[in-house]
């Protein structure tokens, strides 16, 4: 025994110390893990390359010149008569518009008796119900000449221009007839002026869309907050897809559109049941993000791919919305009506927005929000006028649906659009009050003589007893994606305080989660071992190891 | 204390050395890690913690391949067999005997690098602790890819073992100064060569496991 230990030992002359550490460089360098330690390749991540692949051949380009187009060399004198010039060669467009929910704004409902769409029974919390198109205030945003009467209006979306024609035809109606010179000078300008703006046909642009989506709800930024005028000419930093100095993408670059049916609706559920790519699938009716940045967009054996099941890319792409403009968080009605030297008045507050309105009530806004994050499987579930609820409660008008047992449900950002509104006390139902028009609240300032209009466009009973209950209403956030570099960090979820997902339940997140047992035991395990350790080490010295001199 | 001699056994070879070493630094980066992932403090920053925990865990994982194919092939197993006898004379000793400058009951040697009270707490840690730990880290890492998997009964196991390999640190620590001299367990471990008085003889039964023909 004693042989072998000294032949052993030969060798140990030798410091072990820098053995040990050589073979663990080797080992370490030899590992592919490591990369992900130490400074990967910057070398592009598979979501990008594959994006990139995804819009390299959208160089869109047509054969026909509208300009060059014989039958829109007229003297137009109404809107008709341009929509008429437009059917003459694109005979079934109208036929397929009027199909679609921009054209009716209904869309049946899984509930019998119950349409949803502004021209239905939904509503929301900001001017609560479109009334079945009776409030004529609405009908500004309807794509047709003249609210929901006469043809559809092409130009809308596909003018390359934005064009004052009602008030251009009203202007041309009045000079009809008159001999002056100078007026029929003016009226052959203008006649100009309109076969100009009609030529002008384009694909429908950012400001096509943005010309109602951009200020829903009344104004600039009111309802989405991840929608508003800031997107005409974003930058990189607002929303990589849509940057003038980026991908410069239109809506329709992700909205598809099929029959002039356009992609990209919440109501109709499940919203988008297959998550596939356009490499699956190039005619897939919903482009989603997955749809050109694959399912593990990012660098390969990173953990964010593993995040990719249950966290939709919004999440951590859109850090904030409403960067550049504000949006509404907050519409209180019981404040409207008061009224200032007998007139109606308007407060303006931070940010130059209206914070007091006479015939709306009290706002909030604000800039760079937070979203707030729920499951969602693409759908919603909605509180209509028809449908009960209970005063006592917010009412979440509209609510995303998902769980996290539901393998489609993706952890996903909202704008959160709370609220008061008025509902019948005795039938326990929203209520859809009139606003604009000479009987409408904004005229008259009488909330239930509003309510008893409004639910009569809709053919819904009120009581005629009202009060006010506290909403809120969900918007998905999907727009403002910002450049990768600004994405959110693991701690902002991954964190015990303040986690943007401490409201997010059925799973467990590291450094978010932990069980009290578990860290109750280790406490006392270590706190045990140490103070053990601690007494039988004094008890050493002063015992001096029990070797008294 | 003066009739005690000082003798010198060469009791760890340069494998067994680099292994426990390498070890060593493998647990305290998992730990400092894997602490730092459970929230309880911020150090190196969330994403760096992961990436370094998994990594090392691995990696660790990998080379205890290594470690258990030596183990075999070497018989050195066999020192982890555990045994009562004196076991009670070991725990006496560390809670009486220490105190009053009593010997050691079982002293180290080639054949038997530890003591019956070691032999069960390493057997505990290697057999037990650490496989958990590793199967359950695996799993963790993994969990994503394993289906339906929670991975709430993972965290919990992986963290309570975590917790009390901690626990076994300490103490293990503390050990290491209870030898002839505070740093006499450390040099041991380092050089190769442990001090120790030579007053005790090594029982038969104590190396006969390990005894080469």
């Amino acid at each position: 025994m004693g042989n072998n230990l000294k032949q052993m030992d030969r060798g140990g002359n030798v410091s072990p110390g820098w053995m040990a550490a050589l073979v663990f460089v080797i080992l370490l360098a030899a590992c592919p893990g490591a990369s992900s330690v130490f400074a990967a390749a910057e070398d592009e991540s598979l979501g990008i390359k594959l994006a990139k692949q995804a819009v390299r051949a959208d160089k869109h380009w047509t054969t026909v010149d509208h300009s060059k187009i014989e039958i829109l060399n007229q003297d137009f004198s109404s809107g008709d008569q341009i929509t008429q010039a437009c059917l003459s060669c694109h005979t079934d467009a109208a036929m397929q518009f009027e199909e679609t929910i921009h054209w009716t704004w209904e869309v049946p409902s899984e509930k019998p008796g119950i349409m949803n769409g502004k021209a239905g029974h939904a509503v929301n919390n900001f001017c609560i119900s479109g009334n079945a198109m009776e409030d004529k205030g609405c009908l500004s945003c309807h794509a047709g000449w003249d609210g929901t009467d006469g043809l559809v209006n092409c130009l809308s979306c596909h003018g390359g221009e934005k064009f004052p024609f009602k008030e251009t035809f009203a202007d041309l109606a009045a000079f009809a007839g008159d001999d002056d010179p100078d007026l029929q000078e003016i009226v052959t300008q203008l006649h100009a002026d309109i076969q100009k703006a009609v030529k002008n046909i384009t694909l429908p642009r950012r400001n096509n869309c943005g010309e109602c989506h951009f200020k829903g709800g009344g104004g600039d930024g009111v309802k989405h907050g991840d929608l508003d005028t800031s997107l005409a000419k974003p930058n990189q930093n607002l929303d990589v897809h849509m940057a003038v100095d980026g991908a410069d993408f239109t809506c329709t670059r992700c909205h598809t559109t099929v029959k002039h049916h356009i992609a990209g609706r919440l109501y109709t559920r499940p919203a988008a049941a297959e998550r596939k790519s356009l490499i699956q699938d190039d005619m897939a009716t919903k482009i989603t993000c997955e749809s050109c940045h694959s399912a593990t967009p990012h660098k390969a054996a990173t953990k964010m791919n593993d995040h990719t099941d249950k966290v939709a890319c919004q999440s951590c792409h859109i850090p904030e919305f409403a960067r550049v403009n504000p949006t509404k968080m907050w519409w209180d009605w019981t404040t409207a009506g008061k009224m200032k030297d007998g007139k109606p008045y308007v407060e303006k507050g931070e940010f130059g927005k209206p914070v007091y309105k006479s015939i709306k009530g009290s706002f909030t806004w604000a800039k760079n929000v937070v979203p707030q994050y729920f499951w969602y499987n693409g759908s919603f579930d909605n509180i209509g006028i028809k449908d009960d609820i209970d005063p006592q409660q917010i009412v979440e008008v509209s609510h995303p649906l998902g769980s996290p047992d539901d393998p489609n449900a993706r952890i996903h950002p909202f704008k959160i659009h709370r609220g008061k509104q008025p509902y019948d006390k005795i039938n326990k139902q929203l209520v859809a009050p009139l606003l604009s028009g000479p009987k409408g609240y904004w005229t008259t300032f009488d909330m239930d003589e509003a309510i008893t209009l409004g639910n009569q466009t809709l053919d819904v009973p009120y009581s005629g007893e009202f009060d006010y209950v506290e909403t809120t209403y969900a918007f998905p956030i999907t727009h403002m994606v910002a450049p990768a570099g600004n994405s959110l960090g693991c701690i902002q979820c991954h964190t015990r305080d303040n986690s943007r997902l401490a409201g997010i339940t059925g799973i467990y997140m590291p450094g978010r989660d932990k069980f009290a047992i578990v860290d109750t035991i280790g406490l006392i395990a270590v706190l045990g071992a140490l103070a053990g350790v601690t007494l039988h080490g004094l008890g050493r010295f002063f015992t001096r190891n029990g070797r008294e001199e | 204390m003066n009739e005690k001699t000082i003798t010198k056994v060469y009791l760890y070879t340069r494998f067994e050395r680099f292994w426990h070493w390498f070890q060593a630094l493998m647990i305290f980066l998992l730990m400092i890690t894997g602490f730092e992932v459970h929230g309880l403090y911020a150090l190196m920053g969330f994403k760096t913690a992961v990436d370094l925990h998994n990594f090392i865990g691995l990696f660790w994982l990998g080379s205890f391949a290594f470690f258990a194919f030596w183990l075999i092939i070497t018989g050195e197993w066999k020192q982890y067999i555990p045994t009562t006898r004196k076991l009670f004379d070991v725990a006496l000793y560390y809670a009486w005997g220490i105190f009053h400058g009593q010997d050691h009951p079982v002293q180290k040697t080639p054949g038997a690098k530890h003591n019956p009270l070691q032999r069960l707490a390493y057997l505990g840690i290697s057999a037990m602790l650490l496989p958990v730990q590793m199967i359950t880290g695996l799993l963790y890492y993994l969990y994503n890819s394993l289906g339906s998997v929670s991975l709430a009964p993972i965290a919990f196991i992986h963290t309570l073992a975590g917790f009390l390999l901690v626990n076994f640190l300490i103490i293990h620590l503390y050990m290491t100064t209870t030898g002839h001299s505070l740093f006499s367990h450390i040099k041991g471990m380092i050089t190769g060569w442990e001090e120790i008085y030579d007053t005790t003889k090594i029982e038969e039964w104590e190396t006969k496991a390990t005894k080469k023909a």
